[in-house]
């Protein structure tokens, strides 16, 4: 399994890459590799020009940015998995985004996969589309000397398809960081413990002092084409006390409509079943961590 | 391509095209045969070297990329002729292997692990093993000697708990 | 000899194959670098069943880098198909498709180029002309009348369809007052090693030699290659020193050697063939078993199995090795570790168009052992009894050996009850189900479950004769030879290759043993295969009792030579010698000795000490038959097979999450009897590895086909090979009843846990979903489906 040819070079900044890529259609960027190369070595992908954009230092970094009317922690698209794992600020204000962290591949792939790759890859099963799309995530990217955004919810438009334009390079991502106190929790169901999910989900909830949810974002992921919110599980939910009954079943009203996707690995219906429990349990786990930090005061 | 690579310490220089893996470029022009081939495609892990000291699949990244990091191989985690380190030899002591294939990786991937985590829980070795296949041997005794040699660089001598 | 005496057997050693391996300095078949050696791609065919109209090299052999381009038709005329096992002409195999294509990944032509990847670049540019054929996939189908032939000039899709019946079937099944039936499925799946199989052929015109350096386990390597490229045998040079990357069965690697050979011959350079992964999984033909039991037993109210009816159907895939075999050997055990009284059996196996399957770790017995253990619990099931308490009801007891089984063979020793005393101590099982309970009222399913399986070892094949009367084999024989220098140094040949099994080690313990000397300085080599004394390779988890018997004996020889060159010289009768530590002394009279030194000199420089007769030096060597081997059929079909039975016993908990399906082993504790071991650390990772083989079998492992035929798990990402998340912590119980056969009662344990703990942990999850009212007989038991599976029959609770 070796990749067909290809012409290599390596982009010292981002518009760098961007004129490469506009002046060869058969040109990719190349930044962990993690995905691309399996592709690459089995003939699926076959780029004529691989741009390789590790080395631009200024798409490497976790900050804290204001955003519209909050912070936000803003991360550079080349930024290895490995680092938003370590990262203090992530675990500071993004915890849904930390906590899924590990479920991500193995070690040795989040040591070189970075969050642009992953985004760009739009793998149905991806968690860092899950948890951009959870989180209402902005991307940035670059094509034609110009920086433009897109929201995440926007982005992916299909199993390993978004709306990034053929000739542009992603920059960042965006995460909105709420305010307040807040809870998480995610699970994944897949056949061994670094596979691929059947299904994920993702939860976040903003906990007030009465123990009800001021604010709650459930996202779903694996069992469609690309993630999904659960808006009208989310709007049900809001202002009650999440107990398992009622999300239960606000959550099977919101998944009750959608097309599982189906393979070797589970049916539909077992990702329709698995994802209303999984999306139950990930309440359940930010309920949870609430109440013991509500008691550990 | 010529491609400047920084290999257990040396710089080395190769001639070769820019689709030449990690992998194949520390075996076919380097003569460094201790990394395997088990699935060219990432998932097995047979093919790990420490990239910064970082353990990393080499058969997911092209030869050129691999340029200005420093590159750690089973062969630079070796003492010297005929010697064997700590984690080598803990993984002779257990008999942490049986047709050897894993074995290399495996070493680098305990040799990544118990340089930031020198007391690791069974649970942690056994995460940071979790990326490298094994057919032979059901982990058990790979497990046993990452421990032992975590005990033995700890400098802790005590008798080993009933496996 | 019981343990108690052993000095270096049985004792905490370690391997010395380690050594290489940790630093990275293996020999592996990929590592070898000869000079102007070019690489080869596969063209593999991507339909079912296709004829192959025409291929079109031009645009190939035109691109840089590429030598050759070598098509099916070219080769079937210049070589042999493979040899066979069963009888059957019209079922030819070639190493690339001749005329037509029967699987969807078949190699159809190769690529000889500079470098591999030159050769893929070329492999892409071949054009092959394809007419799709009809095909078939399943097993049950390709019985049918008019199911598509995959083989047209045999005329059906069966190649092999025998009824055996060992004692009063009918009888017994009149008079049982009860009856069950049960279907299994053991799904295809196989050992996946890490190292694909290679090869490195060359060709050397002016020696007539061709050097072989194969990743190989398979008897009569050399003798295939001979045959098929129509070269003698002692053209062929086969080099066993080649370090295996894990094999368990799969790698024989038969056409890669042809295609390799033939491609050296023709074009005057060494060749190099290396499965990459995608040529493995879907044209290496190392799939393993896919078979459907219908088992029928005929039991008591007592839950005493009397009777046992068994069909096995083999979906083969598109062609035949020995593979058809594998549905033999399990008559050895046929009736497992229990008395049951006849047995019928009916063997079937069919070729459809999928990927050719080779030998699989035990051959046959595993799958057949999970029929027969779902039957046992099925057994307990039905009576409301313990599956435990049948199983010691039916258990051959310990001074019932030897114990003669219906099919022919005798069963050498064992004590299965002791062995699960052993496990279930101290209340173990009685604890076991206590947390099965907790686990239940926490709103999980939780289920038990055992097996008890025999490990058939010491290979003898004799299930070739009863499958295919047209052969004659009576023996599986192995070898060892030992050479003293002048400087008194021993050294220490075998003859076969290895992948992991620590044989070297094996054979310096044993001899180290018999000479009294520390094996670590007995050198153990591996010669050629021009250079080798027979050896049966290592199948049939033989080795410990074959090689281990052969050094033993070679060891003897050698020691009674130096006992009889000092008695000579000491000028005392044999009896009054004594040997002790490599020094002969006169037992009347022990300041007068010879020690190893003066033997080594008499033998080599002083040849008038030298007893009459005797030659010089100190060379033995010792070619050893299978013990309790030599016999064939009886025409009603029963014969003796294999000398040696260990046994195992798993006794696990497996906990489900009753929303996801996902099983998960909270407890796994096993006891083992394999007799003698020779090395523990040995011993043990054997059958930690088998357990890990058997959860991938029972859980993940599976090759998928599409219903056009495509296999869908071609990679890693799909056919999933557990990893150490997946193989929980075992606690292994060790017991030894020696067998009576063998040099230090030694029994084999190549197959350990690989054998049970599919059928344990099917068990297990049956006894799980048993209170739904469900149950699941088909191997590999996957998440989803076990969820889709309990949700319904929770719908059904519900309404």
């Amino acid at each position: 399994m070796k990749a067909a040819p290809f012409e290599y070079s390596r982009a010292r900044d981002v518009d760098e890459a961007c004129a490469l890529l506009a002046a060869d259609d058969g040109a990719r960027v190349i930044a962990g590799g993690q995905t691309l190369v399996p592709m690459m070595v089995m003939r699926l992908a076959r780029p004529t020009r691989l741009i390789d954009i590790n080395r631009i230092a200024a798409l490497s970094y976790i900050r804290q940015e204001t955003y519209k009317d909050g912070d936000a922690v803003a991360i550079g698209a080349t930024t290895r998995q490995c680092l938003i794992e370590r990262d203090a600020l992530v675990s500071a204000r993004l915890p849904l985004l930390a906590l899924a962290m590990p479920w991500i591949g193995h070690t040795a792939t989040r040591a070189r996969g970075t969050i642009g790759g992953s985004l760009a890859n739009a793998d149905p099963a991806a968690e860092l589309a899950l948890i951009a799309i959870t989180l209402d995530a902005t991307l940035s990217y670059r094509e034609g000397g110009k920086t433009h955004e897109v929201a995440a919810r926007d982005f992916f438009v299909g199993p390993m398809t978004t709306t990034l334009p053929s000739g542009a390079c992603l920059t960042g991502v965006r995460i909105p960081a709420w305010r307040g106190r807040v809870d998480v929790g995610f699970h994944e169901i897949n056949a061994r413990r670094s596979d691929f999910a059947f299904v994920a989900a993702a939860a976040q909830v903003e906990l007030g002092d009465d123990g009800k949810a001021r604010r709650l974002a459930i996202g779903i992921g694996a069992a469609t084409d690309f993630p999904i919110r659960l808006d009208s599980a989310e709007k049900d939910l809001a202002g009650t006390a999440l107990d398992d009954p009622k999300v239960r079943e606000a959550v099977r009203g919101a998944l009750a409509d959608i097309e599982p996707l189906h393979d070797l690995h589970a049916s539909a219906e077992y990702r329709r079943r698995a994802a209303v429990n999984l999306a139950v349990r990930a309440i359940a786990d930010a309920r949870a961590s609430a109440q013991r930090k509500k008691d550990a005061h | 391509m010529r491609i400047e690579l920084d290999i257990n310490g040396e710089k080395r220089t190769v001639e070769a095209d820019p689709r030449t893996t990690l992998l194949d470029c520390l075996r076919d022009n380097l003569g460094l045969k201790g990394a395997h081939a088990g699935c060219e495609h990432g998932v097995c892990g047979a093919c790990t070297v420490l990239c910064d000291g970082v353990a990393v699949r080499s058969c997911l990244m092209f030869a050129p990329q691999a340029e200005g990091s420093a590159i750690t191989t089973i062969e630079g985690l070796t003492p010297g002729p005929g010697e064997l380190s700590v984690i080598q030899d803990a993984f002779c002591e257990t008999h942490g292997m049986q047709c050897g294939y894993c074995t290399p990786a495996m070493i680098v991937a305990a040799h990544a692990l118990l340089a930031n985590n020198p007391q690791p829980t069974r649970d942690e070795i056994v995460e940071a093993i979790s990326g490298n296949l094994c057919r032979c041997t059901g982990y058990a005794q790979i497990v046993e000697a990452i421990s032992l040699a975590a005990e033995r660089m700890r400098g802790v001598n005590r008798p080993r708990e009933q496996r | 000899m019981s343990a108690a005496h052993h000095r270096y057997v049985s004792t905490d050693r370690r391997v010395r194959e380690d050594r290489r391996f940790v630093v990275g300095k293996g020999h592996f078949v990929a590592d070898i670098d000869l000079p102007n050696t070019k690489h080869v791609a596969l063209v593999t065919c991507p339909h079912a069943a296709a004829h192959i109209k025409a291929i079109d090299k031009c645009a190939a052999l035109a691109m840089p880098g590429v030598h050759y381009v070598l098509d099916g038709a070219e080769l079937a005329g210049a070589t042999l198909p493979l040899m066979t096992g069963l009888d059957t002409p019209n079922v030819p195999r070639r190493p690339l498709a001749f005329e037509t294509a029967r699987y969807s990944g078949e190699w159809v032509a190769a690529v000889v180029a500079d470098t591999r990847a030159l050769a893929e670049d070329a492999a892409e540019a071949l054009e092959i002309d394809y007419e799709p054929l009809p095909y078939v996939l399943d097993a049950e189908k390709a019985l049918e009348r008019d199911s598509p032939l995959v083989h047209q000039a045999h005329g059906s899709n069966v190649l092999l369809d025998k009824t055996f019946a060992w004692g009063p079937v009918e009888k017994d099944f009149a008079a049982a007052p009860r009856k069950l039936k049960l279907r299994v499925k053991w799904g295809r799946s196989s050992t996946v090693p890490i190292e694909t199989f290679g090869v490195v052929a060359a060709w050397d015109p002016w020696r007539e030699m061709l050097d072989v350096y194969a990743s190989i386990q398979m008897p009569r390597f050399a003798d295939q290659i001979g045959i098929a490229l129509k070269v003698p045998t002692t053209s062929v040079r086969v080099h066993y020193d080649v370090d295996v990357g894990g094999s368990y069965g799969v790698k024989r690697g038969i056409k890669h050697a042809i295609l390799a050979g033939y491609l050296t011959r023709r074009l005057g350079f060494p060749v190099r063939l290396i499965e990459d992964r995608l040529e493995n999984m879907r044209g290496g033909d190392a799939h393993g078993p896919e078979r459907l039991f219908d088992v029928e037993v005929a039991f008591d109210d007592a839950g005493i199995v009397k009777s046992m009816k068994m069909r096995a159907l083999e979906n083969l895939g598109a062609y035949a090795g020995r593979s058809p075999f594998q549905l033999g050997k399990p008559i050895g055990a046929i009736v497992g570790p229990y008395k049951i009284n006849s047995v019928e059996y009916r063997a079937i196996a069919v070729v459809t168009n999928k990927t050719t399957q080779d030998a699989v770790r035990g051959f046959g017995q595993a799958p057949t052992n999970l029929a027969l253990e779902r039957c046992i619990d099925e057994v307990a099931n039905t009576l409301g009894l313990d599956p435990l308490e049948v199983r010691r009801r039916n258990f051959i007891r310990k001074d019932e050996f030897p114990y003669l089984i219906p099919s022919g063979t005798t069963y050498d020793s064992g004590d299965y009850h002791v062995v699960v005393d052993k496990v279930t101590a101290q209340n173990r099982y009685e604890e076991l189900k206590k947390e099965r309970d907790r686990l239940r009222s926490e709103g999980k399913l939780a289920g038990i479950g055992i097996a008890a399986c025999l490990e058939p070892s010491g290979g003898n094949a004799t299930f070739e004769a009863l499958l295919n009367p047209a052969i004659t084999t009576s023996t599986f024989m192995d070898s060892c030879r030992i050479n003293v220098d002048g400087m008194g140094a021993i050294t220490a040949t075998m003859h076969t290759t290895s992948s992991g099994q620590g044989h070297e080690t094996l054979v310096g313990t044993v001899i180290g043993e018999v000479l009294e000397v520390d094996p670590d300085t007995v050198r153990v080599t591996r010669p050629d295969s021009l250079n080798s004394l027979p050896s049966g390779t290592p199948v049939g988890s033989r080795m410990a009792i074959m090689l281990g018997g052969a050094a033993y004996h070679a060891a003897q020889k050698l020691k009674d030579k130096l006992t009889a060159i000092a008695a000579h010289d000491l000028g005392i009768p044999l009896a009054q010698a004594v040997y002790d530590r490599g020094t002969v002394s006169d037992r009347n009279l022990p300041q007068s000795k010879r020690s190893w030194a003066d033997l080594v000199q008499i033998a080599y420089r002083n040849f008038h000490r030298m007893p009459a007769g005797m030659e010089p030096g100190l060379a033995v060597e010792h070619i050893y038959q299978v013990p309790t081997g030599g016999n064939l059929p009886t025409p009603d079909g029963r014969v003796h097979m294999y000398p040696c039975f260990s046994f195992e016993f798993h006794l696990l908990l497996v906990s489900i999450d009753p929303d996801l399906g996902q099983p998960e082993i909270v407890r796994y504790r096993l006891g083992h009897d394999c007799g003698t071991q020779i090395n523990p650390k040995i011993v043990r990772g054997m059958t930690m590895g088998g357990i890990a083989h058997g959860i991938g079998a029972a859980l993940y492992e599976e090759f998928a086909y599409s219903d056009e035929g495509q296999l869908v798990a071609q990679t890693f990402m799909d056919y999933l090979l557990p990893s150490s998340h997946e193989v929980p912590p075992v606690e292994i119980v060790d017991h030894e009843t020696p067998s009576p056969h063998t040099v230090l009662g030694q029994k084999g344990t190549g197959e350990s846990g690989y054998l049970g703990a599919p059928a344990a942990i099917a068990n297990a999850i049956n006894d799980a979903i048993r209170p739904l009212g469900i149950s699941v007989n088909t191997l590999p038991i996957k998440i989803a489906k076990l969820g889709d599976l309990i949700a319904s029959a929770l719908e059904k609770v519900v309404r």
